[in-house]
């Protein structure tokens, strides 16, 4: 444990490396726990994750499959679905030339998509474009042909899992998907769920704490344009079942503390609760934003993947701990090689994860 | 377990037990998805089943490809909801006239078992997990008498089914605590395709219909007092 009034610098940071991204086979095993508690961080194991947590403390997961949510129209427009709408409408985001190495913010601007234009992906799969976004073409609405198993079965047969330029090789659909995924609602891997195994779960109820799920639609992380990227997360879809409402009334109740796997997580409960903080089940649509200004009414603790300083995703972080931690902690989690990413080491951020008692 | 409403997947449902399951189910009342490789007949099924008020849906697929596994499990969950009860129904013979193992070719028994055993293994994996969060769920195996006689000719399938046997025992041990119940049935002898194919001299007269053992086994399904793990004869099994 590394008390982190000892690091040396602050607003300097060496970057993190870039994770070894799906390699088949790799299982990162790694887990940074920060507690903005006693204002310490240290180093630990995935596997040790059910120790650090005990009874009344309950984690929630979001079950949401990956669908795949790329599909290539020609060599040069791309599309990448975004949402699903409660009219059955999907929006999606344009991409022009270039390939997965690329990162998205080299590749080309797509051809401008004309409002009733009909892209057809393959013989059996094409969509009408319904709506073209006022402040940016690259944002549309579109309307598929088909529906139910007809439209799922061109769907997963087309389309491809969103990609990251930092992958070795192309992502497979199997790569990008949670041991206890559902249904595909999500358009990109809830990925703070890819290093959790059955083994820690099961080890995490035994020792009193609950296992609880929310689904939630997580959408893309990046578009390439700065423009657009500001705007995201877009609204999203989630559910909270019965089972998660009770749960969480019940760990209310008790002062049990609510630990977020992703922030996917975070955005459903926190865009569920009501001023009392109270989760109700049922369904919703959410444009929670979280950065250093939001303070979590009914989430204490996150479970999350690392990333540099500077992106979309620390600034949220700072949602549950103070940004000069968090520098400190990720530079130390990059001067000793931990990885990064959405395939890459996770880190807790918790109050009190790292108080003596609790982890002697 | 009631049926009604439940969210079902059956393997190799155009035809033969899987056909009679899904319909059986869906009579029941539950929202069945009807995986198989050939879309005319499957087509055809789903529509029986559809005129007569029941929801069914047809995924052409095959399960012996990994590539297919995410694509048949996200589209049954987007389709009838996460599912409550996953059989493995669809299965491989290998090369008809069944052949002596000295005459077995080495890629036949690798296919054999990659429908038979794990394509049912990896289904499951991308289904059960789901199960084992919301501690709720029933995985089927069918089985065959191949899978503890060594009847000779029928190695390749034998083996694959004395695996899935295993398979079976093994799912039901890890999930005991989770409650996900795992089964693992042998139907016995029926007048089907793949018994005409593995056994054409058989008089078909002797031979059960499809229809009577899979109402056997929904009564299986709906008897909890059959503890997870075990593995069934259909045809002399009797409800308490």
């Amino acid at each position: 444990m590394i008390a982190a009034s000892q690091s040396s610098q602050s607003a300097e940071h060496t970057p993190i490396r870039p994770a070894r991204a799906a390699q088949r086979g790799f299982q990162p095993e790694r887990l940074l726990v920060i507690d903005p508690l006693t204002y310490r961080f240290g180093d630990y194991r995935i596997a040790e994750l059910p120790r650090l947590l005990g009874p009344g403390d309950v984690l929630v997961v979001n079950d949401a499959a990956t669908l795949p949510a790329s599909l290539q129209v020609d060599a040069d427009l791309e599309l990448r679905l975004v949402s699903t709408q409660p009219d059955a409408t999907f929006r999606a985001v344009t991409f022009g030339a270039g390939d997965f190495r690329q990162p998205t913010e080299l590749r080309s601007a797509p051809r401008a998509l004309r409002l009733g234009e009909r892209l057809q992906f393959r013989a059996d799969l094409a969509a009408t474009v319904v709506d073209i976004d006022a402040t940016d073409s690259r944002l549309v609405r579109m309307r598929f042909e088909t529906s139910g198993a007809a439209f799922l079965r061109a769907l997963y047969a087309h389309a491809k899992p969103i990609q990251y330029s930092y992958s070795a090789e192309p992502l497979q659909l199997w790569d990008v998907q949670n041991r206890y995924a559902s249904r595909p609602w999500a358009f990109e891997l809830p990925s703070a769920g890819r290093t959790l195994t059955f083994e820690a779960l099961f080890e995490i109820e035994k020792r009193g704490a609950t296992l609880t799920h929310v689904t939630h639609a997580a959408g893309i992380s990046s578009t390439g344009s700065e423009q657009l990227d500001a705007r995201l997360p877009l609204g999203e879809r989630y559910e909270i079942s019965d089972a998660a409402a009770e749960a969480l009334g019940r760990a209310r109740a008790d002062d049990g503390r609510l630990i977020a796997v992703g922030t996917s997580v975070v955005r459903a409960l926190e865009g569920r609760a009501d001023s009392d903080g109270v989760v109700r089940s049922g369904r919703g649509e959410t444009n929670l934003r979280l950065s250093s200004s939001y303070q979590p009414r009914v989430v204490n603790g996150l479970l999350t993947g690392l990333h540099e300083p500077g992106t979309s995703h620390f600034a949220l972080l700072e949602a549950f701990a103070p940004r000069q931690l968090l520098l400190r902690a990720v530079e130390h989690a990059a001067k000793t090689g931990y990885l990064q990413h959405e395939f890459g080491d996770s880190c807790l951020i918790l109050a009190g994860a790292l108080l003596d008692r609790l982890v002697a | 377990m009631d049926l009604t409403r439940k969210s079902a997947l059956v393997t190799g449902a155009s035809r033969g037990l899987g056909r009679a399951l899904a319909e059986q189910l869906a009579a029941a009342g539950a929202r069945v998805v009807l995986v198989a490789r050939s879309e005319a007949e499957l087509t055809r099924v789903v529509e029986a089943i559809r005129s007569k008020g029941s929801e069914a849906h047809a995924l052409v697929a095959d399960v012996s490809r990994k590539a297919d596994v995410y694509p048949i499990a996200g589209a049954a969950a987007e389709l009838v909801g996460p599912l409550d009860l996953l059989i493995h129904n669809a299965s491989s013979l290998g090369p008809t006239p069944l052949r002596l193992l000295l005459d077995t070719e080495c890629e036949d028994l690798s296919s054999v078992l990659e429908t038979n055993v794990i394509g049912p293994f990896r289904l499951s994996r991308a289904v059960a997990g789901s199960m084992a969060l919301r501690k709720t769920g029933t995985i089927l195996h069918i089985s065959s008498d191949a899978s503890v006689n060594a009847y000779e000719r029928w190695g390749a399938y034998s083996v694959s089914k004395a695996a899935r046997d295993h398979l079976s025992r093994l799912w039901a041990a890890e999930l005991a605590e989770r409650g996900v119940r795992v089964l693992s049935v042998d139907p016995g002898e029926m007048d089907t395709q793949m018994h005409q194919q593995a056994m054409p001299d058989a008089d078909p007269q002797s031979l059960t219909r499809p229809e009577q053992v899979a109402s056997r086994i929904i009564q299986l399904l709906c008897d909890s007092s059959v503890p997870s793990g075990s593995r069934v004869e259909a045809q002399s099994w009797r409800t308490a």
